[in-house]
Formats: C-alpha cells, sequence, structure tokens
C-alpha cells in the first residue's frame, strides 16, 4: 500500500470552539490507483488532501506513506517528505508568477538534494516537453493560458519523481477543452503508473478515475 | 538547498522592487557614510596629535599662570597674571635640567604691510624660543638677545602671515605695522603646518618679548602668557616638572598644591587631553551616527514585513514544492542581509568621499582607516542581520495551507 491512513481525526480550534473536520477517517490506497476524493463543498476533503499532502498534521491517528510514518513529523521533515514523494496541482496554478515556465518547472529540485544545475534543467525541460511546452519553457504564466499554465504545474509536480500526485480541482479554473486536455494528461500519467488521487467537483474527472470517495461531514461514505 | 540559491533569490526580488530596494538602502548608506566620516575625521585628528608630539620633541615644558585643578573658585589656566618673566629667569637659573626658558606673551595684532593686512597672534618671546621649538629658518635670522634687552622693533613672520602679507615679495629687511607700529621683518619662519589642534602653526608673527610688552600691550615687561622651558632629555621631564612646581609654590608663597596659582604641563600631558577630547567628540559622534544607521536597520524590518505579506502565496507554493521553514528563513535573512551589505559598501565608498571633502573644504586631517571600515561593515551585517530576522522568523512560520488560500 502507497498510503495508509488509520482513524484520521482532525479538529480545527477557532476561537473557543472545536471544528471536527474529519472523523475517524481511515483509508487505503495502493500504488497506482487513481482515485477520486467528492463530496459538498465543507466536507471535509481538502482537510483531507493536505493531510495527504503533508501540508498539516492530524489532530490524531497514523498516516503511513510508503511504508514510512508520516504522522509526528516536524515541519522541516514534512517539507523533506513532500518534496521527495508528492506533486501537487492546484485548482489556481500555484505558479511562481515573475518566473519562467521552465523556472518553475525546477523549483522543486532546487530544495531538494543538490543536483548539478545543467541536469535540473534538463529534467525541467524533458517534463516541459512531455506535457507539450516545449515551445514555451521561457514564457512566465501572464503569457500562457490557463491550460497551459496547468500543465507547467504538473511538468512541476512531476519533476522530483514523485511516488503520489494529489490535485485539487485540477480543471476547476479551465474552460472545458483545457480542462479535457488535462484529464487525458492525468489519464496518460496514471497509465504510466503514478499514483493519482484529485479533490474534484467534476463528473468527468470521477469517472475517470478507478475508485471514487464520496465524503459528507468529515466522514468516508 | 545550495548555498548560492537564497542569494539569487533575494536578488531577483530586490530586482523586481528598484524603488524600494534603493529607498531601503539608502537609509543604511546614510548610516554607514556617516559612521565613516566620523570616524575618519576623529582617527584623523588623533594620528595628527601623535605626530605632532613627534615632531615637537617631547622634552618641553609649559607653565602656565592659574589653577587648573578642580574644586575650589580657581580660574582656569591663563585666567590671572600670576605669572612672571622673574619666574622664569629663576627656574632657568635653580632647577637643575633645565635648557632654556623662554617667557611668552601673547597679543593679537593687526599686521599691515602696503594695502594688505592680516590679523594674526603675536607672540613676544626670546632667542630661546627657536631653540626650544626647534624652529628653523626659511629666509633670513632670528632676532638676537640684544633685540629683546633694547626691545627694537623687528619681527620673524611664519609663513602664512609672509603669503597673505607679501604675495611673493621677500620679506627680510621690509617694514611692517603691527597695530600702527613699525617693526621691521628679519626672518620668516620655515613651514611647520597645522598644530593638533587644528592651529596654523605658520600663522604667527614673533617678536621680543620686551617690545610686544612695551609696544602693543602698553605695560612693562613683566606677567607673561606662558613659559615655555626646555628640558636635556625626555626622561627627566617629570623630576623638572617637580622641581618648577615646587619652586614656584615658594616663589608665589602657595603652602598646598591645591592653592597653585600655576599649571605646569609637559607635552605628553597635553597630547593626552587633546586625543582624549577628539576620541571622546569621535565616540559621540559614533553613536549619533549608529543610530542612524539603526534607523536604517528598522526601514529593511518595515520592508522586509510588507514583502513578506506580499509573497505570502509565493512561500505557500515554495513550501508545498518542499521548501522547509529554514529554506524560508534562509531567503528572508539573505535578501535583508544582501540589502544592508549594499548599503554598506556604497556607504563606506560615500564616506569616505565625504571625509575627503571634509578635509579639503575645512583642512582637517582625516583617515579613513581599515578598522573602521570593517566596523562599519560589521555594523551594518549585524543590523540586517538583527532586523531581518524576525521578518524571516514570522515568514518560516507561516502555514503553507493558509498561504496557498491567501490572495
Amino acid at each position: 500500500m502507497l498510503i495508509e491512513l488509520e482513524q484520521i481525526h482532525k479538529v480545527y480550534h477557532v476561537g473557543e470552539v472545536d471544528v471536527p473536520a474529519l472523523q475517524d477517517v481511515s483509508l487505503s490506497v495502493a500504488r497506482g490507483e487513481f482515485l477520486a476524493i467528492t463530496g459538498a463543498s465543507g466536507c471535509g476533503k481538502s482537510t483531507l488532501l493536505n493531510l495527504l499532502g503533508c501540508l498539516d498534521q492530524p489532530t490524531a491517528g497514523r498516516y503511513r506513506l510508503d511504508g514510512a510514518e508520516v504522522s509526528g513529523l516536524s515541519w522541516s521533515e514534512l517539507a523533506r517528505v513532500r518534496n521527495s514523494r508528492i506533486g501537487f496541482v492546484f485548482q489556481s496554478f500555484n505558479l511562481l508568477m515573475r518566473q519562467s515556465a521552465l523556472e518553475n518547472v525546477e523549483l522543486p529540485l532546487v530544495y531538494g538534494p543538490p543536483i548539478p544545475a545543467p541536469e535540473r534543467r534538463g529534467r525541467a525541460l524533458e517534463l516541459l516537453a512531455r506535457v507539450g511546452l516545449a515551445d514555451r519553457v521561457h514564457h512566465t504564466p501572464v503569457q500562457l493560458s490557463g491550460g497551459q499554465q496547468q500543465r507547467v504545474a504538473i511538468a512541476r509536480a512531476l519533476v522530483n519523481r514523485p511516488a503520489l500526485i494529489l490535485a485539487d480541482e485540477p480543471t476547476g479554473n479551465l474552460d472545458s477543452h483545457s480542462g479535457h486536455d488535462i484529464m487525458t494528461l492525468f489519464h496518460e500519467l496514471h497509465a504510466q503508473g503514478l499514483t493519482i488521487i484529485a479533490v474534484t467537483h467534476s463528473d468527468e474527472i470521477a469517472q475517470a478515475a478507478q475508485r471514487i470517495i464520496r465524503m459528507q461531514d468529515g466522514r468516508i461514505l | 538547498m545550495m548555498a548560492i540559491l537564497p542569494l539569487r533569490i533575494a536578488l531577483r526580488a530586490l530586482r523586481r522592487n528598484k524603488v524600494r530596494s534603493s529607498l531601503t538602502v539608502l537609509g543604511i548608506i546614510v548610516g554607514t557614510a556617516a559612521l565613516i566620516a566620523v570616524m575618519a575625521v576623529g582617527q584623523g585628528a588623533s594620528v595628527m596629535v601623535r605626530e605632532q608630539i613627534e615632531s615637537m620633541g617631547s622634552n618641553m615644558v609649559l607653565v602656565f599662570p592659574g589653577s587648573m585643578r578642580t574644586g575650589g573658585a580657581h580660574s582656569g589656566a591663563g585666567g590671572r597674571q600670576s605669572l612672571t618673566a622673574a619666574d622664569g629667569d629663576a627656574i632657568a637659573a635653580e632647577c637643575p635640567g633645565v635648557v632654556a626658558v623662554c617667557p611668552v606673551i601673547r597679543s593679537w595684532t593687526q599686521v599691515v604691510y602696503r594695502d594688505n593686512n592680516w590679523r594674526s597672534m603675536t607672540q613676544g618671546v626670546t632667542p630661546s624660543y627657536r631653540e626650544i621649538r626647534g624652529w628653523s629658518m626659511q629666509g633670513g635670522e632670528f632676532f638676537q638677545e640684544a633685540d629683546v634687552r633694547g626691545a627694537t622693533r623687528v619681527c620673524v613672520i611664519g609663513g602664512t602671515v609672509a603669503d597673505n602679507l607679501f604675495a611673493g615679495e621677500d620679506p627680510v629687511g621690509k617694514v611692517v605695522r603691527l597695530n600702527s607700529m613699525p617693526f621691521r621683518v628679519v626672518g620668516v619662519l620655515a613651514r611647520k603646518g597645522t598644530a593638533a589642534w587644528g592651529q596654523d602653526q605658520d600663522d604667527t608673527i614673533l617678536a621680543p618679548a620686551t617690545t610686544v610688552a612695551r609696544v602693543l600691550e602698553g605695560s612693562p615687561f613683566n606677567s607673561v602668557s606662558q613659559l615655555m622651558i626646555g628640558v636635556a632629555t625626555a626622561e627627566i621631564v617629570p623630576d623638572v616638572i617637580q622641581d618648577i612646581e615646587s619652586l614656584l609654590r615658594q616663589r608665589h608663597r602657595v603652602r598646598t598644591p591645591e592653592d597653585d596659582d600655576f599649571t605646569v604641563m609637559d607635552l605628553t600631558e597635553i597630547t593626552e587631553t587633546v586625543t582624549q577630547v577628539s576620541r571622546l567628540m569621535t565616540v559621540m559622534l559614533s553613536v549619533i551616527a549608529s543610530i542612524s544607521l539603526l534607523v536604517g536597520g528598522i526601514g529593511i524590518m518595515n520592508i522586509m514585513l510588507v514583502s513578506v505579506t506580499e509573497r505570502t502565496r509565493e512561500i505557500g507554493v515554495r513550501m508545498a514544492v518542499g521548501a522547509s521553514p529554514r529554506d524560508i528563513m534562509l531567503q528572508f535573512l539573505v535578501e535583508a542581509i544582501v540589502l544592508s551589505a549594499l548599503g554598506a559598501v556604497v556607504g563606506v565608498a560615500l564616506g569616505a568621499g565625504a571625509a575627503g571633502i571634509i578635509s579639503r573644504v575645512n583642512n582637517w586631517p582625516v583617515l579613513v582607516s581599515l578598522s573602521s571600515i570593517g566596523l562599519a561593515m560589521l555594523f551594518a551585517g549585524l543590523i540586517g542581520v538583527f532586523f531581518g530576522w524576525y521578518p524571516a522568523w514570522r515568514a518560516s512560520r507561516l502555514n503553507p495551507i493558509e498561504c496557498l488560500r491567501h490572495e
């Protein structure tokens, strides 16, 4: 199993009040799976994604990623896990606006174990070619369309050869045509053996996934 | 993260906001420049004092009328006319180790030669003055003992006076008017330059003490402004000072040192006083300059806090792809240090330039020492670290999820 969640609880403290965001969530994801998480907004799916992405820690419960215990790690250690194991694809792309596509894709390598600059650049160029942007490597995000920006983000997510891609509404900000292109790209990546977990409202993505998890009030249905 | 990378990120971020970065740096520039200039002037003065002492020789003792001791209601040195030429004669006769004594009477005079006039200090002295000061002549001769005995109207002028009155003409043999009284110029002194205390030593006129007393001051040759005493060797200076003090106490009927109506000083003492004063001034002004550097540091902190807020989203992205809190901290800290280091480098250059201009305009000696540059750079660097720390720390403590949600 790539991911094993055991009885995960997450409680947010808002002032004096404790707001439970996740309750007793247990989940296993096998390597190579394409999983979609759906549910109404506020159901806890974003919280779950943040926990899976090591951007947050559970209040209680255990999380093993790739056989290693992740819950209880320090912020620095979580950063290292994110850097080496996880690639993020966000709804709003989250690219650095003043840097070129190439520099954006190189970014995760900068924070990883030292790699010579030419190799960094080579890997980034290779991935940009793979997402079909070989002729756009020096463009900044403002010079790219939404779909192109999302493809840069996917290239960035792949550059550290992660075990897991986490996508948060990856087509939410795109027109249907671009969204379709992105979905095709996810399919290809999945076909090549990558594990993908996507949070989505979109039926198209949900249908494309092998497994759909529905959430309500912080629980998996 | 590699060491060079935070630097590149910082430079890129600073280039992005050129105006803002330059204004922030300006605070550090002004502070560093002020610090460098102040230290240059102060250290220049100190070095000058030391050089002066070496050139003057350390075997000279000065006696001033009046007491410099604090406590009681004493007037300061020179405050009373309690020192006489006879005291000088007694010192010459009775104190072993004294090789020459020269009474000095000072008088401000208007000097006129044809259309030119100049205001200068005329010092009434004896020929032993030249011997004690070790002052050579540029032209003509010093006046003689006979001139002192006869109170003749002759004078010797310094280089500055010669320049201002004669403009290239040879002054020797010419007649100048000191406060309307005609004096014949018998010699021109070799140039000595500026003294440690900022006085132009060449801006002086020397005339027989008797002549100055009678002709310029209109009084008999009796009380003096100062006694200048040459001692055989520097080693016996402390002994000679003691001898002079007990002799003068006897002559002035002073019972305890507290009641002294005179002050005996050797040059090292004078130098120490001057050096101490200049050092104190340097420290005080440096503190003020440091405060402006501190203000510059607060400017850096302010801008860094703004920058962290502006770039919250960027921080979130960097954290999501694997930047640790330490990486983020380093990024902003390096940015602050680059700002202050840049300011320090420009400030040092500007401060050194300002010191050069100060020295040229005011004719002050200045010295931009390596240690002062090092000190200013170190201080600016520390300011950068100190004021960059808090914004950087805040950036590193941000929650990536909230950062990514930040608009």
